[in-house]
């Protein structure tokens, strides 16, 4: 059976205010799917939700079939890994520890990692090109390389005896806190994941051009609502960012990024939303 | 690199070898010096050997005090900084202390006598002082947020602390100069059990807290992600914040109860123990047990050799080394 992340009808509120308003998705097995919408329009409630960190007060939650709120902690940690913004850890690990902390849902109560879960992360630092990395401090790094390493222990996190396969990687505005150079970097760690080993990535992001970087389909949310979804050549319109953002904006393909990039232009006058 | 078994397995031997040497040589050192031969001879009536007499009631039970509470404060600073996510947390940040302090002032003030299962009233105040302390506390960070927000724990118990030291300072008032003397021995905190009774008490409630804190071990390692994160790694937080609150007060509760609030212990021995092995939990909490009963052993046979016949309390030993040391650490991390 073909995994499938659906969310139907979530609501979710904070006290009295909602977030999320009748916000239904579906993730697809082995898509890149990115939630897109502006600062406080619910994306990070909705990836909370998903992964079962906060519970919503209405809506239906299910991977393959069964309800997400009725699996095992476990379980449900072995097929998803959640990779927040920023990672600041309380105490000095090292970058092994912190990947190895990623194989928690596959050990015993008092089980100790074994050569096994060793290799597993090793092998998780190379694909993110952090093998290098491994002996060093995880607070002596920089902010990519940190976010590295966190998508590293991710990675170690849902690789069962499959590999990866029928897993999902949600990653949480992972550029927000990155500079350019960082960004791009990032971008292209996760395409080219995607593209090697079999992995389900959805990411929330508010970065137009990031999206349309990295995502083959996406959500738009605005005010907690789902405004639009489709693959991203066909929701990423002049008229639906106007909506989504309330801005002016050029989108075209380019030709040597091979794919749309959107160009801001000026704030709309008032009367659109945003 | 070495597996995690064998870093455990080493730094245990490693800690616990010192702690062993420890607790075998300070009831040998002391302001009279005694004669282990004829301490140990049995042809001797234990009435007439005085050797024996001061090993065996004076300095043995003081030793394996220091061991027990060193140990039990060692590593609930552990477990408290891993919960509050905050390594300048200390055993005592949460309230319980000045629960036990208020507790036994209580009993010092009224003269209470009547003990409890055998327990004489100012241990067993002072530990009922601490439950109540650590049930305000819960009950406000339960009241205020659905799970254990840590922010919420802090100041709650920050609160508490002062609300506590408050009354200290009242029922201090009100007393006269015979029980304010008794009560500033108290509160320094002081090995000076003269029996194992205390110890044969506080004993099974420390071991049920190590216990949980063997299993509290990889929780917390997760725990340092914070909670959310914790949580996606498949974590029970809120049963793990709950366990590592109650086992980790329980522990200080029966410390102090032994031997006052003495101070620092809890966050010297676990800054030094991540120094020297790294921050995971389940290589530093064993070591902090044992490092703990090391350090507070010596720093008892310091305050009794110092300035001899004259004994120091060894709250004040630890806190004359802990201060400084927590000033470097404050101005290391800055």
């Amino acid at each position: 059976m073909c995994a499938l992340l659906r969310a139907v009808d979530v609501h979710f509120s904070y006290g009295t205010s909602p977030v999320l308003r009748d916000v239904s998705i579906e993730v697809p097995d082995g898509g890149f799917a990115g939630i897109l919408g502006p600062n406080g329009s619910g994306k990070t409630t909705l990836l909370k939700v998903l992964s079962g960190t906060v519970t919503p007060r209405a809506g239906t939650l299910t991977m393959d079939g069964r309800d997400i709120r009725r699996m095992p902690r476990a379980a449900l940690a072995r097929r998803m890994a959640v990779v927040p913004q920023e990672t600041h850890l309380a105490f000095d690990y090292s970058v092994l520890e912190v990947v190895l902390m990623g194989r928690y849902p596959h050990l015993g109560t008092f089980q100790i990692e074994g050569p096994n879960d060793i290799a597993i992360a090793r092998r998780a630092l190379a694909a993110t090109g952090t093998s290098l990395l491994e002996h060093r401090q995880f607070a002596t790094l920089s902010g990519g390389e940190k976010q590295r390493v966190v998508i590293a222990s991710a990675l170690a996190q849902v690789t069962g005896d499959n590999g990866t396969a029928g897993s999902y990687l949600l990653l949480d505005e992972p550029t927000a806190a990155l500079d350019l150079a960082y960004q791009i970097e990032i971008a292209a760690l996760l395409r080219d994941l995607q593209q090697r080993i079999p992995i389900t990535i959805l990411v929330s992001t508010h970065d137009l051009n990031f999206a349309a970087g990295v995502c083959t389909s996406l959500v738009l949310l605005s005010e907690g609502r789902v405004l639009a979804t489709g693959p991203t050549d066909v929701v990423l319109t002049r008229s639906n960012i106007l909506d989504l953002y309330g801005v002016e904006a050029d989108v075209r393909r380019h030709d040597d990024a091979g794919r749309l990039v959107v160009v801001p232009i000026a704030r709309a006058a008032r009367g659109a939303p945003g | 690199m070495r597996s995690i078994r064998q870093r455990i397995l080493i730094v245990s031997a490693g800690f616990g070898g010192l702690a062993a040497a420890s607790i075998v040589l300070a009831p040998l050192v002391g302001s009279t010096t005694i004669d282990l031969a004829r301490a140990l001879d049995r042809s001797v009536p234990f009435s007439e050997n005085t050797d024996a007499q001061i090993l065996f009631i004076a300095r043995l039970p003081r030793t394996l005090a220091g061991a027990m509470v060193g140990g039990a404060l060692a590593s609930a600073g552990v477990v408290f900084q891993g919960l509050l996510r905050n390594p300048l947390a200390t055993p005592f940040t949460l309230g319980v202390s000045a629960g036990a302090a208020l507790g036994a002032m209580l009993a010092i003030t009224f003269g209470w006598t009547f003990g409890w299962l055998g327990i004489p009233a100012i241990p067993a105040a002072s530990f009922a002082g601490s439950i109540s302390a650590v049930t305000i506390v819960y009950g406000l960070a339960r009241a205020r947020h659905g799970g254990l927000s840590t922010n919420v724990l802090l100041l709650a118990g920050v609160t508490l602390n002062a609300f506590f030291s408050a009354l200290i300072l009242f029922v201090q008032f009100l007393a006269d100069f015979t029980d304010l003397y008794r009560m500033l021995r108290w509160l320094v905190g002081d090995l000076d059990v003269a029996s194992y009774q205390p110890l044969a008490t506080a004993l099974p409630l420390l071991l049920v807290s190590l216990a949980v804190f063997a299993w509290l071990a990889r929780p917390l390692n997760l725990l340092s992600l914070g909670p959310d994160a914790a949580h996606t790694h498949g974590i029970d937080v809120r049963q793990a914040q709950r366990a590592a609150f109650f086992s980790a007060s329980l522990a200080t509760g029966a410390a102090v109860s032994i031997a006052g609030p003495i101070g620092f212990v809890g966050i010297v021995v676990p800054h030094l123990v991540r120094l020297l092995v790294g921050a995971d939990h389940r290589v530093v909490l064993p070591a902090s047990v044992l490092f703990g009963a090391a350090f507070l052993v010596c720093c008892d046979v310091v305050g009794r050799t110092l300035i001899a016949p004259v004994e120091i309390p060894v709250g004040v030993i630890t806190a004359i080394i802990g201060g400084p040391f927590f000033l470097w650490l404050l101005l290391r991390r800055g």
